[in-house]
């Protein structure tokens, strides 16, 4: 019994990581999205409310993509290697993303004073914003969709393409960009210093918070009668999903309304909502359709132990993570 | 062929990675020194010098993070099997790191945004955690590495590993020597280079003030490191005289098993006709070093099985290379303290001179290191227990990830090469006009 718990722990540590990943990561992907498509006669200042609120913040917030990466080696190292086994190059992609992201944001914050070269790792910054979370989404689509071999004994395309590059996943991965850019889009509306901005941020939030819904009824469209089921099969389905579609039309009621923290508290709750419905739909897998929690987990002391250093990790390391969000928040991001 | 092209792109990313992280670990102290040297004197120029190291700092440390990030994935993209087996053994110090990671980064968004909004100590506190983050993360990922070296905390029964207890797998044999010359290191390199880059400009105008106390600074931070690193190379070559016989031969390029083995400067291993030739021999040296007795018997590659020995040649000469650095370093410390001493240490041109060309040496020194580590340990990629061809990952064409990182990470050093070149020229002396 104790086996399954802490395996069960184990996997919930790792969705809080995803899920802060998601809401503060994901956030600064979307904020990408938007210096991509800025346009009309605030653009200019959008950037500027976007490079100044990712700023401080996006390299913390990136550290809890390495602490998902850590746990699920440690914790469950045979899903780690599957996944990057039979993921390997839509997951390259997404190294490829995040580490332009990351250089072309500092090579414009610091690096150049030449406009020209600002707009080019303005460009790059921005580019890759967009095509990291689509990689990402794809990748956790694969996961949930069960298609991974159990081998590798086929060919190349069998094993190493087809497993992700199915309707289901792209959607997912469409999914999560525009997600991150509902969320991003939401919180802008409060980092930003004047009204058009503002305004501009609004209208972003509430066409990608209509997007989301569409999207989300294209995945659930595309995902096939077996996985459609197995995704709605668990009891707490229903509750989250309907928890879930309340926050987003609280979101948008609020966006249209122009009470801002109320939407960002409750897009927030809607991504984290989204992202735990996903993880009790996949529980008790970690790997669809091969490998469940149990199977791919470490060993239980191990376990143990790896969750009593993250305890105590977290008691550490939250208020200073609260304090640098309140220095530099909007007033709280 | 596959192979070949994961361990090169392995090779490529930690060999790039290294040089970000060890500035990562080493600037912050530097700019923390240097922060405390204006609150305590009120002198402009160490505040000026904060401002722009922190520029330069900002930039590498992104590079750092991200090239990082590169890393943990292909732990799994590349070596499925090594992680496999490793990951529950080993996720310990890695998940401590992620902690230290988010102290680095954290604390360095307080200290690069939080110049206005932070009091000056809580910016120096700010800036003392992110050296501490930095210098943890080292930490940390080095005893990992170590553990591949000497394997611990776990048996093996039936090709898999049980009574898996990852404290005694972090405490392993190689990690105390492997950690402590791997900070020295770091330190060393970092200090010798930036000193080595105001000293540049310092020729040009011995009497900048600006310039003097960067240079201060940097010799400060690197030079007590340089000296300590070769008794420290001396303890770590001494854990691998006792766990790593393989490798401590490849070193030497030690061929037969002897008494009074001889310590060789230089020389050229050839595996073939099984000698090294071209070398200064200094008998009994090996013997003594390694064993703290010049009659000592030494094992040489000949009673080792040819197909367990690492590559020689290269061994070797990376060996050598990181030696003869560390003498000259050490050498260079001991030049400058005696200049200090007649109060000459800022207009001497000879040791400026010196300085310039020893700008790169540690970090050379610091690449040579790694080679030496992580190729004398093959064939094995955990020593003893599973040989690196066992644990690639089965996907063919490695070729096209491997030929993408490499284009990726050479316009990202020729970009932020010609960035810091930047900065450094902007740290021209504030009445000098700019460029
Ligand atoms: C500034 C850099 C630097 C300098 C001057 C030296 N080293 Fe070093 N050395 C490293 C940087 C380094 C390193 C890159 O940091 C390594 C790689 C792995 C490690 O832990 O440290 C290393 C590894 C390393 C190893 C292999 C350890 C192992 O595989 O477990 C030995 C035996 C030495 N060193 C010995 C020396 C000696 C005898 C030196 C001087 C006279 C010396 N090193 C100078
Ligand atoms: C501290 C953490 C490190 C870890 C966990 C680590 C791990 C690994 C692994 C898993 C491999 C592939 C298997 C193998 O060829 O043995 C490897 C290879 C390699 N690593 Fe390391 N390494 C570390 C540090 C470094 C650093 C800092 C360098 C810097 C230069 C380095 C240089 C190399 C090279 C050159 C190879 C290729 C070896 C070959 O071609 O045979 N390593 N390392
Ligand atoms: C001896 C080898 C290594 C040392 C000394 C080292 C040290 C560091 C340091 C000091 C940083 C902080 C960022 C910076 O300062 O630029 C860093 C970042 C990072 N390192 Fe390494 N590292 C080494 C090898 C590795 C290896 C083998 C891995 C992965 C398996 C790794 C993963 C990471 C990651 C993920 C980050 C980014 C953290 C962030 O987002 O801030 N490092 N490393």
């Amino acid at each position: 019994m104790r086996v399954a718990d802490t395996a069960f722990l184990l996997a919930a540590v790792l969705v809080m990581s995803l899920t802060f990943y998601a809401l503060l990561g994901g956030a600064d992907y979307g904020g990408g999205l938007w210096d991509l498509l800025a346009r009309g006669p605030t653009a200019d200042r959008q950037r500027a409310t976007i490079a100044r609120a990712i700023g401080p913040v996006w390299e913390a917030n990136h550290v809890w993509l390495i602490i998902a990466v850590v746990v699920l080696f440690s914790g469950f190292p045979r899903a780690f290697s599957a996944i990057s086994t039979f993921l390997h190059v839509p997951l390259v992609l997404v190294l490829l993303g995040i580490v332009l992201r990351g250089s072309a944001f500092v090579f414009r914050a610091y690096g150049s004073e030449e406009p020209r070269q600002e707009r080019f790792w303005g460009r790059v910054f921005a580019i890759a914003s967009t095509t990291t979370p689509l990689f990402l989404g794809v990748v956790v689509g694969a996961i949930t969709d069960g298609r991974l071999p159990s081998s590798t004994d086929a060919r190349f395309i069998d094993v190493f393409v087809r497993p992700w590059l199915t309707m289901f996943s792209i959607s997912v991965g469409a999914f999560a960009l525009v997600l991150f850019g509902y969320l991003a889009a939401v919180y802008l509306t409060l980092e930003a210093r004047d009204s058009e901005t503002r305004t501009a941020f609004r209208q972003r939030a509430l066409i990608s918070g209509g997007v989301v819904g569409i999207l989300a009824g294209i995945v659930l469209l595309v995902s096939g009668p077996t996985l459609r089921e197995e995704l709605l099969a668990s009891p707490w389905a229903i509750p989250l999903h309907v928890a879930a579609g309340a926050s987003a039309i609280t979101a948008l009621a609020a966006l249209w309304w122009k009470n801002y923290r109320v939407a960002r508290l409750a897009a927030a709750s809607q991504v984290t909502l989204i992202l735990w419905g996903w993880a009790l739909a996949q529980y008790p897998y970690a790997v669809r359709p091969h490998l469940t929690l149990a199977a791919a987990a470490a060993p239980e002391p191990v376990r143990v132990l790896l969750l009593q250093v993250l305890a105590v990790g977290a008691v550490v390391l939250l208020p200073s993570l609260l304090f640098l969000f309140g220095l530099f928040g909007p007033r709280g991001r | 062929m596959d192979l070949l092209y994961a361990r090169w792109q392995m090779g490529l990313s930690l060999g790039f990675h290294i040089v970000f992280a060890v500035i990562g670990m080493a600037m912050p102290l530097m700019m923390v020194v240097a922060e405390v040297a204006w609150l305590r004197t009120g002198r402009s120029e160490y505040r000026e010098l904060v401002k722009r190291w922190s520029t330069g700092t900002a930039i590498l440390f992104a590079v750092g993070a991200v090239s990082g990030t590169v890393l943990s994935f292909e732990l799994g993209l590349l070596w499925p099997t090594f992680m496999e087996f490793a990951g529950p053994i080993i996720g310990m110090p890695f998940s401590l790191e992620g902690f230290a990671f988010f102290l680095e980064a954290i604390f360095l968004g307080l200290y690069l945004y939080g110049w206005q909004r932070l009091g000056a100590w809580a910016h120096v506190f700010a800036g003392v955690m992110v050296a501490l983050g930095g210098a943890l993360s080292g930490i940390f990922v080095v005893t990992a590495n170590s553990w591949m070296n000497t394997p611990a905390g776990f048996r093996m029964v039936n090709g898999e590993p049980v009574d898996v207890d990852p404290i005694a797998a972090m405490l392993n044999p190689a990690a105390g020597a492997q950690v402590v010359h791997m900070m020295l290191a770091a330190y060393a390199a970092v200090g010798v280079a930036v000193a080595g880059i105001h000293a540049r400009l310092l020729l040009r105008d011995s009497r900048d003030p600006f310039h003097r106390r960067a240079f201060a600074i940097a010799l400060l931070v690197g030079l007590p490191s340089a000296v300590l690193q070769p008794l420290s190379g001396d303890w770590a070559a001494r854990v691998v005289a006792r766990t790593q016989p393989a490798k401590l031969a490849a070193l030497e390029g030690q061929f037969v098993t002897e008494t009074h083995a001889p310590v060789r400067l230089g020389g050229v291993p050839d595996p073939d006709s099984r000698e090294t030739r071209y070398a200064l021999e200094i008998p009994g040296g090996l013997s003594f070093l390694a064993y703290g007795d010049p009659s000592a018997r030494v094992v040489g590659l000949n009673d080792i099985p040819r197909d367990l020995w690492p590559p020689v040649t290269a061994v070797h000469l990376a060996f050598q290379i990181m030696v003869a650095i560390g003498v000259w370093l050490a050498a260079l410390a001991g030049w400058a303290t005696i200049l200090w001493w007649r109060g000459r240490l800022f207009t001497s041109r000879a040791f400026l001179r010196a300085m310039v060309v020893s700008t790169t040496l540690g970090f050379v020194a610091i690449e040579a290191g790694w080679i030496v580590t992580e190729l004398g340990r093959q064939p094995w990629i955990i020593q003893g227990v599973l040989k690196t061809a066992d644990a690639v990952t089965p996907m063919p064409g490695l070729v096209f990830p491997f030929a993408l990182f490499t284009v990726v990470y050479i316009g990202l050093a020729v970009v932020v090469v010609a960035m810091i070149r930047r900065t450094i020229l902007d740290t021209a002396p504030p009445a000098d006009a700019r460029g």
